[in-house]
Order: structure tokens, then C-alpha cells, then sequence
């Protein structure tokens, strides 16, 4: 799917102190967009947990491999793309980290959180090309947007 | 970043700052954590009034400092949730997991039982 008025373009290597950097970096394009703090909150959360996997399980922590995000507008919704150089990733394998047994585990609730927080999100996986994580979300700012200018349009 | 701490009737009580996230301050509240057991306290309160952020990382490293302390016979809780941690901690269920107090005086307290 195509993007329309792309805002940011960031590739990191596979370092775990790149979670924050992406972070920062996309902060400051997010606040262009004068979001709540709440979907703010939600999509920086969103954002760090996507890489975080990306590098950790995507890239298996290989810091020659590396990690792009675009973030973008599509049809009135905040489109992210998080990409790794990975071998793919089933997300049927992550164990729920809601069961009893899981309640107290460490790791993996990181999805958890992105599909809470996101209206939608879809993993493919490309043999040349890794895994992209797509997340969607549609937001009532860049939808009031979309609407003013179909109007200027007609 | 190292996590300010200090003591009340036996009760180390943990007060991070900031973020509470992968590589930045995930690492810090473990370090604190394990000090304080390390010197035998196994009453911890960490107060988290002034956390802006927590990840998933962060949450995995509260999850694991409970752990620890009560494996220790000890118990650890929370005090002062804002908004976006009580939040996570909704979603994750983990607010069935802590006990969360709004004051320091009831937490105290509630040691002592």
C-alpha cells in the first residue's frame, strides 16, 4: 500500500539504545500533527515495542542488520511500517501473556500492548526483504484533515 | 541513571524518575532492586508519581523485581500510579498481580500487617 505525505523515514542498526533514539525522532514529527497526548502515548508505546521486537527477535540483536520505519498518512489513518532484516516472525508462537501461568513472565507482552494501542496490525515476511510489522490508526485530526481537503477539492 | 531510594520503618521506597523503558531505565530499577535486597530489605515501595513512560521492558522488570522480593518472603508494592502506568497495567492484568496504594502513609502501614 502506497503511503501519502510521508513524514518520517528513520533506519537504525540493531542496537537496543535505538529504541529511544527512534522514539525521539518520531516524537518530534508526531507533535507537527498536534495529537492528544493520549494517542501520542499509545503510538510512541506502540513504536518502541515494534522496533524492540524488531531488533531483539526480527534481527536476533545482529547490529549489521537493520531496522526502517516509515511513518506516514494513509486515507485518513497514521500508518507505521516497522521493518526488520529477519528470518520472520509467527505471532501465533508468542505465548498470551494474559494466562495465569504467563501473568508473571518477564517478556512478551509487547504485542499485547501494540494491538491494544493500534486499531490494527499485520506482519508479512519477505524472504529478501524480512518482516514488516504494518500498524494502523486512525486518528480524528488527520481525519478532520483528510475531510477539509476533499471539500478544497470539490 | 541510578534510582533514588530511602528508607521508612523498614521499608526501602524506590522513587524513579522519567521513563521506565528498554535500555534506559529498565536496567536502573533492576539495579535498585537488587541493592536493596542485597542489603536485606525485603519491604520495597516503589513509587512511581513521577514516571512518564513504561514499556513493555519496564513492566517485565517490575514483574520481575515482584518476583525476587516475594520469592525472598519480602513484598514489594506500588504507590502513586499515573494515569498511562495504571493504564498498562490494566491491559496487561498485572493490577490483579501489585498491590497499588495512593498514599504513602497507608503504605506504610500496610507493611506492618
Amino acid at each position: 500500500m502506497m503511503m501519502s505525505e510521508l513524514k518520517v523515514h528513520v533506519e537504525v542498526e540493531s542496537r537496543l539504545e535505538n529504541v529511544e533514539l527512534v522514539h525521539i525522532a518520531i516524537e518530534s514529527s508526531l507533535a507537527e500533527l498536534e495529537l492528544s497526548d493520549d494517542d501520542a502515548h499509545q503510538i510512541g508505546i506502540s513504536i518502541r515495542e515494534a522496533v524492540a521486537n524488531a531488533i531483539k527477535h526480527g534481527n536476533q540483536g545482529d547490529a549489521s542488520k537493520l531496522v526502517r520505519v516509515e511513518l506516514g498518512i494513509d486515507d485518513g489513518d497514521l500508518l507505521i511500517r516497522v521493518q526488520d532484516q529477519g528470518v520472520g516472525f509467527d505471532e501465533n508462537g508468542v505465548p498470551n501473556p494474559l494466562e495465569p501461568e504467563n501473568l508473571l513472565r518477564r517478556n512478551g507482552r509487547g504485542l499485547l500492548l501494540m494491538k491494544q494501542y493500534m486499531d490494527q496490525i499485520e506482519y508479512t515476511f519477505q524472504p529478501e526483504n524480512g518482516t514488516v510489522l504494518e500498524m494502523r490508526k486512525g486518528l480524528a485530526v488527520l481525519r478532520s484533515n483528510s475531510a477539509k481537503q476533499e471539500e478544497e477539492r470539490q | 541513571m541510578k534510582i533514588p531510594a530511602r528508607h521508612r520503618a523498614g521499608i526501602t521506597i524506590l522513587e524513579p524518575k522519567g521513563k521506565i523503558t528498554i535500555g534506559v531505565g529498565d536496567v536502573a530499577l533492576r539495579e535498585a532492586v537488587h541493592e536493596a535486597l542485597e542489603a536485606g530489605s525485603t519491604k520495597i515501595l516503589v513509587n512511581l508519581k513521577d514516571v512518564s513512560t513504561i514499556d513493555s521492558s519496564g513492566i517485565g522488570e517490575l514483574v520481575s523485581a515482584y518476583t525476587s522480593v516475594t520469592n525472598r518472603g519480602g513484598a514489594l508494592r506500588l504507590l502513586h500510579l499515573p494515569p498511562k502506568v495504571q493504564d498498562i497495567l490494566q491491559i496487561t492484568q498485572l493490577v490483579t498481580v501489585f498491590e497499588v496504594l495512593d498514599d504513602e502513609e497507608e503504605a506504610v502501614a500496610s507493611f506492618a500487617d
